[in-house]
């Protein structure tokens, strides 16, 4: 299997505003370490997943990826070109190959664009269809995506769709320039449940049929587990925990991730409960915890934890943690 | 007598498109200590009952019909004054968003101060003090954070504030909206087991409305599905997880991914949920059934109960005589 993105030492570090009076006496900026030298890399055509709690940075990770945002610092590869400080020319192209499906269906399509005319748009800006064609190609995504019979749906505007129909549309927008990567920002977690499972089989149906590799952000571990082929844990701008899905579910080394596991809600009455409690909140992006930025947090912190910083390390074949406690 | 009694409660809205039955027909009682789930996707009523029932509707909406009955004394026909009396002290409510229901210039002991000085006008400033300190005690929030504001609290914390807002007053019932959705897990597991905690503590009994049926089985005793206006199935948790009869609680638990569950195969539900105002003729239902028959094309199937206790609304189960 090949690596199509590969991402280096990822940072993205936001200014924290100063008022004018800390301006003129303070030199030193501070910054909100939203991702803090990230490590990964998604083999084609594979689901591979970024989750967390909110404030983790995986959707900036995402955002990164997609192209939306610049990096701090650190390198991306996709498929072994450098993405950042590409010049707009090359930078088109390449976003014909990488495309991204956000989070609100309600947000991220606009109101008064008709769903042919959103969907065709991309191929207009890429220059790939105008006319018949675009019309055909518009067609045909829709019927990819299950809006059927699709000449019903082309002339409608977003607010007479439903939300589950929305996010189709977004989907089919995000395929229609026959991307290789997505992005997906939680693309389901805004819809009811009976719908979710839909969407979520789409996405797997279309990774088969257009070769899709996923880049699938979810704070929802049932979900992430449903779908991943391998998965990574975020906790406060780092990966704590990264491997095949399998094996982080059933073999969890870092103790956040056995925190997070166990708070998950599970749909049986009969079964009890063992939660790994954590002491307080995640602690604020700008002063980040010294050492390990879980420990103080952790139930098992000791001394080293709070000076040095554990290092992602392969722990097993396919499964790396990021802490003191365990080693390889 | 229980202390909550729902008879036949029809709520109704009035919109320009035409008036929607939100909550049709729907009856429950709720004993002392009971922690009840209410499940269900958007639009199916759930959150209408919930703010029903402390009468807390907008304005183009209405209770059209039944009763409600809280300790004995129906409510529906209570002035707004008289209302007033009876919420925070009978029954309480926990809003779903705590950034939009607390007042962002006014700090949280002073919401407390206000709550409690309003009900009880003669209790001193200092009493009332007292009586905020225990209460954020009581939801694990320190005492010498009671003059600080809504803003220097993270979003779990400010859940826990608007608990304390709920608890105060000691209510019989509290109505939770969706309490821990804008959480995460880990923050959502901790608000869950304090609402658990203070149930045991004062004896109150709780009403979870929520769209995630893993939150409900896991936490309550007894759960009510909620489609499209109606309740099509009430049961304990253990009959609806292991033997679900209606065919939507069917599907849905089939929709929900179990976390314990290695190689688990989800299903999905076909269609959306219909239009309130354009339903469909019969069963609610019936449109999106696998097992749907003629008779749910032509009529409305009403609740049945089974030898167990359970109640479900489906032709399949019997109803089909009358």
């Amino acid at each position: 299997m090949s690596v199509i993105v590969d991402v280096e030492h990822l940072k993205k570090y936001f200014p924290v505003q100063k008022s004018f009076f800390e301006k003129l006496f303070t030199r030193t900026s501070s910054y909100v370490k939203a991702v803090d030298d990230v490590s990964f890399s998604i083999n084609e055509g594979e689901v591979f997943t970024l989750a967390g709690e909110s404030g983790c940075g995986k959707t900036t990770t995402g955002m990164i990826l997609a192209m939306l945002m610049n990096p701090s610092g650190g390198k991306i590869l996709f498929d072994g070109t450098e993405i950042a400080g590409l010049r707009s020319e090359e930078l088109r192209l390449l976003r014909r190959r990488i495309q991204i499906v956000f989070q609100d269906p309600y947000a991220s399509l606009n109101p008064r664009m008709r769903i042919g005319e959103a969907l065709g748009h991309p191929l207009e800006i890429h220059g790939l269809a105008t006319g018949v064609d675009k019309r055909n190609r518009v067609l045909e995504i829709l019927e990819k995506v299950g809006l059927t019979p699709p000449e019903r749906f082309v002339d409608l505007y977003p607010h007479e769709l439903s939300g589950g129909q929305r996010q189709r549309v977004a989907i089919a927008r995000s395929i229609i320039l026959r991307p290789e990567f997505i992005v997906a920002d939680e693309p389901v977690s805004m819809l009811d449940v009976s719908i979710r499972t839909v969407l979520i089989d789409l996405m797997m149906e279309l990774r088969k049929e257009f070769g899709l590799t996923y880049l699938f952000i979810t704070h929802d571990l049932a979900v992430a587990k449903y779908i991943s082929d391998r998965i990574a844990i975020m906790y406060l701008g780092k990966i704590v925990e990264t491997g095949d899905k399998e094996e982080v579910f059933s073999n969890p080394l870092h103790p956040y991730t056995k925190a997070l596991l166990s708070a998950v809600p599970v749909p049986d009455p009969e079964r009890k409960r063992e939660t790994v409690e954590l002491k307080g909140e995640v602690p604020s992006a700008i002063q980040v915890p010294a050492g390990c930025r879980f420990h103080p947090r952790c139930p098992y912190a000791f001394a080293k934890c709070s000076e040095v910083e554990p290092q992602l390390i392969e722990i097993e074949e396919n499964h790396c943690a990021a802490c003191h406690l365990v080693k390889g | 007598m229980p202390l909550l009694e729902v008879d036949s409660l029809t709520v109704e809205y009035w919109t320009r498109r035409g008036i929607i039955r939100a909550v049709d027909n729907v009856s429950f009682a709720l004993d002392k200590g009971e922690m009840l789930g209410l499940v269900g996707e958007s639009g199916s009523g759930k959150s209408t009952l919930g703010h029903s029932l402390v009468r807390l509707l907008p304005t183009q909406g209405s209770i059209v019909g039944g009763h409600i009955r809280i300790g004995g004394k129906d409510v529906v026909g209570y002035s707004e004054e008289e209302m007033r009396s009876i919420r925070g002290e009978k029954i309480a409510f926990v809003f779903q968003d705590p950034m939009t229901s607390l007042n962002p210039v006014k700090k949280i002991g002073e919401h407390l101060v206000e709550l409690i000085q309003t009900h009880k006008p003669n209790v001193s400033r200092e009493e009332a003090l007292r009586f905020a300190e225990a209460a954020l005690d009581d939801v694990g929030i320190s005492t010498e954070r009671i003059n600080d504001y809504p803003h220097q609290f993270s979003g779990g914390m400010r859940q826990r504030i608007m608990i304390a807002l709920a608890i105060a007053l000691n209510p019989d019932i509290v109505i939770a909206d969706e309490p821990t959705t804008a959480l995460d897990v880990i923050v959502q597991a901790k608000i869950m087991d304090l609402l658990r905690d203070l149930c045991d503590a004062h004896g109150m009994a709780l009403i979870l409305i929520t769209h995630d049926i893993s939150v409900v089985l896991e936490r309550c005793k007894k759960v009510i599905v909620m489609y499209a206006g109606n309740f099509v199935e009430c049961a304990d948790s253990v009959s609806l997880h292991n033997d679900p009869k209606h065919p939507y609680t069917q599907g849905l638990l089939r929709t929900v991914p179990n976390i314990e569950l290695a190689d688990q195969r989800l299903e999905s539900i076909t269609g959306s949920p219909p239009d309130l105002l354009d339903l469909p003729s019969g069963c609610r239902f019936w449109p999106r059934c696998p097992q749907a028959m003629k008779v749910c094309h032509m009529k409305g199937p009403s609740m049945v109960e089974l030898e167990n206790g359970c109640c479900v609304r489906c032709f399949l189960y019997g109803g089909l005589e009358q």
